[in-house]
């Protein structure tokens, strides 16, 4: 095995990610551990590279340079909007790095075995006490790279575990690529946001997942690397065939999926090269993307199997009608209940993000504030893009997060509110979901604005949200309709509020 | 076709079921309209304001009848109105069928198509031409500025040179569409206004009006307005009790009461009993609406207004609306507009009798000469919501109780993850050599730590999680980085890409995280 100083490292640096992780249960730590990160990073790396068999010391530090350049430009460049879009293209550079890695552990497995006949061996053939493997003579051995000579070592049943395991490493890696920049193409808006699917739909994907299997298979039992690049092919389309097949509001999920994903396939890796800090990470990564998805699923109350499957159900039977009419209001007439209320919660929505309206919401409030009124947000789980993404946004234009809450801490709140404003979000804000039985999004827990004494919606028109399920919530008898672009009509507003 | 209104025959009604103003919108239905001779005087519309209004003014009620294709009348019709209709001719006014069956069964044999107004269905579609809400709205009004007439003080209270005059006290006995509208007037004049309503859920309706809600301290299953078309409906013995005592002890304080519990179909519940009027101050002013039905108040004299020995006034009269007329015409007539607006989907001046449509179909008490009175329920159920379970006070027992189970079920729960995880485990390890085995123990206890230390990540910094998670599963750097240094170029060319790939994610991901936490700040 390795220096045991590089393990060593390897040991601290996990402890610093854990701490890394531990640390964002609160705003003040989560600073320093950021710092555990990255301080964890460097000592990884630092390790590795001083480590054994790390041949072309400079060449790497020079590409880990050129990467620190472009992602310095990448973090510094992007808008607090555009959070969506950049950690799902980051997931896919993961992905793809991992494909190459386990690319490359195949690459070696084959160049041993070719040295193996060379000296008339037998690769992972086993000594006579059935446990020790026949080792390369040790000339030979000592002229294999670091990870030559890990692989030289294994027995065939270590190597069939280690094709296993990279096999499974390329297949989640190759999902996550694709799936990753479709993904980033939805939330940018270069691929279309709606639900779509190849005729033949899960079927499809079914299908491509059982003809992986039966290439893993073949792969196992020494089929030749053809198998693997086909295999990696098929993980490439069912990557971008998942990903089409689900909807722009489902996104939370799916973000926080692919970041699962990224995670297991980084562990895969690591038992592939026998590393204990890719699998201790990998599995960290993993698991934290597995509890974002549970979250953010248990937000919009659809299993994830369902969200995984993509769109919404169909209803399950005659939807409530809404009567009535939406009544539509000025600016002059929000600024007036505004002066005239006590109490205001603002929920945003993908929509604020969308009109970039997040300055002007704080502007807003600071203006309210002033006058000393209570100003709170309420945000929902799945409010955005991204897990988290309105608070991202709302710490961005400076508003104070200790006035920022969640569903569950201000939902009771309502009825003693004197106004809500809706600032483009939609299906969280459904009545429909707790009056409905038959509504597609029934059960689903949702802020219940229309207890408060009045609401108003900011919304660009009178269309429905992504889900296409009408809002009876527009047409409450105290809700009035605040129409226009967000941030244009937020702009009217504060010339209408000292 | 031709829209007529006829001079209401039945004495001291001052309404008219067509304006000049509805008369203007039915013309654009393309009706054309025509009224009897001083239909309208009453109301404050006299023949040179319909002509302006382009609708034709005949003579008598016999051209009128014979001329028109609809008529729209505000009473239900006299037998001798109703023999002057005819077949296929189209009668829209109110009519309480259920009072008025011999009329009906005339009707229906006379071939006359009957739409009454008293039986719109309560849809929130159908509120438009809702004409009973619209009367009752009035009558609500009127019934307080009656009251007012009669009461010898000032509503609101005063504090004067002259003296301190106290508010008065009012008391609204139903808090339907009449009740509403008597408490909306009362707390407006600045009387101190009580309601009380068999319905608890109008409690919020009746506060929101700036009225106290009377509360009973009666346990007791309500039935839920909603299911009898939120209208109210016939309370249980002991309910009743409880009600006339609250109000009993109620009576003297109070200076006006107005009652306006009907419930459909039945005679008018009694409420305010002879004692309790007796019990209250000589002055005091009760409003009975629903006199027509007998009263609230068995004291009451229909269409009368009496005066009791210990001197308080019981107002009994049943025509509020027509007190008013001008704004009631107004109302129904716009109710009536509305109306012939659904019966004319093509606005082409034809009427379309369908009778598929839940509206149309509820008013139609007759029709092709058969009597179509009662209608079928309608599809769309009405308005208000559906009754919301409210969580019981538990006892300390029960909590307890409670508690244990859920430990218990917890327990359990957790229990059968671990064994199941356990047996996986354990099975991985049967079949897999000792090498993978070290690293499979080494990932088992990092999911645990995952599990265990991302559950407590604060909501709010669920972005800044999934930066960090991104950059340090960049990890994958370390595989490339043993990698690179193989002696095959296309390993190594791999590598490198990896390499670069990897390190853009860590630089790019641990500064946007630093970024976005740097943010957040505390007011």
């Amino acid at each position: 095995m390795e220096f045991g100083f590089t393990i060593a490292a390897y040991a601290v640096a996990a402890v610093l990610f854990i701490l890394s992780l531990g640390g964002l249960s609160g705003q003040e730590s989560a600073k320093r551990a950021v710092w555990y990160g990255i301080v964890g990073m460097a000592i990884a790396v630092l390790a590795t590279l001083i480590g054994p068999g790390q041949g072309l010391f400079v060449a790497s530090i020079v590409l880990i340079a050129l990467g620190a350049g472009v992602g310095y430009q990448l973090a510094t460049r992007v808008q607090m909007t555009q959070m969506p879009e950049l950690v799902a293209i980051m997931h896919s550079l993961v992905g793809l790095a991992a494909v190459f890695v386990g690319f490359n552990a195949d690459i070696m497995i084959n160049n041993i075995g070719d040295i193996y006949e060379a000296n008339n061996l037998v690769m992972g053939a086993v000594a006579d006490d059935g446990y020790t493997a026949i080792g390369l003579p040790k000339e030979v051995y000592d002229g294999l790279s670091s990870f030559g000579k890990l692989i030289a070592k294994k027995t065939n049943v270590e190597i069939n575990i280690l094709k296993v395991e990279l096999v499974l490493g390329i297949w989640i890696g190759a999902v996550t690529f694709t799936g990753s920049v479709i993904a980033y193409g939805k939330l940018a808006g270069k691929v279309d946001t709606s639900a779509k699917k190849l005729p033949g739909g899960h079927m499809l994907n079914a299908g491509a997942a059982a003809l992986s299997v039966l290439l893993a298979i073949m792969y196992l039992s020494g089929s030749g690397s053809w198998t693997l690049v086909l295999l990696t092919l098929l993980a490439l389309f069912i990557g971008y065939h998942l990903i089409m097949g689900i909807g722009g509001a489902d996104m939370p999920v799916v973000v926080s999926m692919l970041n699962s994903y990224s995670g297991w396939a980084a562990a895969a890796i690591g038992f592939s090269l026998g590393n204990d800090l890719l699998i201790v990470v990998g599995a960290l990564v993993g698991s934290s993307g597995a509890i974002l998805s549970y979250i953010m699923c248990k937000a919009m109350n659809r299993s994830f199997i369902s969200v995984i499957l993509g769109g919404f159900g169909g209803p399950a039977g005659e939807q409530m009608a809404v009567e009535g009419e939406q009544i539509a209001i000025d600016a002059d007439g929000v600024a007036q209940a505004l002066d005239e209320a006590d109490s205001i919660i603002i929920i945003p929505g993908y929509g604020m993000a969308v009109a970039q309206a997040q300055q002007n919401v704080a502007e807003l409030t600071r203006r309210l504030r002033a006058k000393g009124k209570e100003v709170r947000f309420a945000i929902h789980p799945v409010a955005g893009r991204l897990p988290g993404h309105m608070n991202v946004l709302l710490a961005e234009a400076k508003v104070p997060y200790d006035i920022v809450l969640e569903m569950d801490e201000i939902n009771d709140d309502f009825p003693d509110t004197d106004v809500a404003i809706v600032i483009g979000s939609n299906d969280i804000v459904n009545p429909a979901a707790q009056d409905d039985p038959n509504s597609p999004i029934a059960g689903m827990p949702v802020l219940e604005c229309w207890k408060a004494k009045q609401v108003f919606v900011s919304k660009r028109g009178q269309g429905t949200g992504y889900s296409g399920i009408e809002n009876p919530l527009f047409f409450k008898d105290n809700t009035r309709m605040f129409y226009g672009d967000a941030k244009a009509s937020l702009d009217t507003l504060l010339t209408k509020i000292s | 076709m031709k829209i007529g209104t006829p001079k209401e025959v039945m004495k001291g009604e001052a309404r008219v079921a067509m304006t000049p103003e509805s008369a203007r919108q039915l013309q654009k239905l393309g009706y054309e309209c025509i009224i009897e001779s001083g239909a309208g005087d009453a109301a404050g519309y006299n023949d040179d304001t319909y002509k302006e209004a382009g609708v034709e003014v005949v003579k008598t009620a016999a051209a009128l009848w014979k001329k028109a294709d609809v008529v729209a009348k505000v009473r239900p019709p006299t037998e001798a109105e109703l023999k002057k209709s005819r077949e296929g001719q189209l009668l829209i006014s109110f009519f309480w069928p259920a009072q008025n069956e011999k009329l009906m069964q005339q009707a229906a044999d006379q071939g006359t198509n009957v739409i009454a107004m008293d039986m719109v269905p309560r849809i929130s579609r159908a509120q438009k031409m809702d004409a009973l809400s619209s009367m009752a709205n009035i009558a609500g009004y009127r019934a307080v500025i009656e009251a007012g007439n009669n009461f010898g003080r000032f509503f609101t209270g005063q504090i004067t040179a002259a003296g301190k005059v106290p508010p008065a006290k009012v008391l609204v006995v139903g808090a339907g569409v009449a009740g509403l509208a008597a408490i909306g007037t009362s707390t407006s004049l600045g009387a101190i206004t009580y309601a009380f309503d068999v319905r608890p859920e109008v409690a919020e309706q009746v506060e929101s009006m700036g009225a106290e809600f009377v509360f009973l301290d009666f346990e007791e299953e309500q039935q839920d307005g909603a299911a009898t078309g939120g209208y109210a409906s016939v309370s249980s013995p002991e309910f009743a009790a409880a009600q006339l005592a609250k109000f009993r002890e109620l009576a003297p304080d109070m200076d006006i009461v107005i009652t306006t519990a009907l419930i459909p179909n039945r005679e008018a519940p009694e409420l305010w009993t002879p004692d309790m009027v007796a019990s209250m101050k000589p002055g005091s002013v009760i409003v009975d609406l629903a006199a027509e039905k007998g009263g609230n108040c068995k004291l009451t004299v229909m269409d009368e207004k009496i005066v009791t020995e210990n001197g308080v006034t019981i107002i009994g009269y049943t025509d509020f609306p027509s007190r008013m007329a001008t704004q009631s015409s107004n109302l129904y007539a716009t109710n009536i507009r509305h109306m012939m607006t659904d019966l004319t989907p093509e606005k082409d001046g034809q009427v379309v009798h369908n009778m598929e449509d839940d509206v149309i179909r509820g008013a139609t008490i007759a029709h092709g000469k058969a009597v179509t009175f009662p209608p079928p329920p309608p599809k769309v159920q009405a308005i208000a919501a559906k009754p919301k379970e409210k969580a019981k006070e538990l006892t300390p027992e029960e909590k307890r109780a409670a508690e244990v189970a859920a430990f218990k079920a917890q327990t359990k729960q957790q229990v059968t993850l671990l064994a199941i995880g356990a047996a996986l485990v354990l099975g991985v390890g049967l079949v897999a050599p000792a090498s993978f085995m070290q690293h499979f123990i080494v990932f088992v206890l990092s999911v645990f730590i995952g599990f265990q230390v991302i559950w407590n990540v604060a909501h709010s910094l669920h972005t800044p999680l999934m930066a960090v998670t991104n950059a340090i599963s960049s990890i994958v750097i370390l595989g490339a980085l043993i990698q690179i240094g193989s002696s095959s170029l296309l390993i190594t060319l791999l590598a490198a890409l990896g390499i670069f790939m990897a390190s853009i994610n860590i630089f790019g991901g641990f500064l946007v995280t630093r970024r976005m936490l740097a943010m957040f700040q505390k007011s």
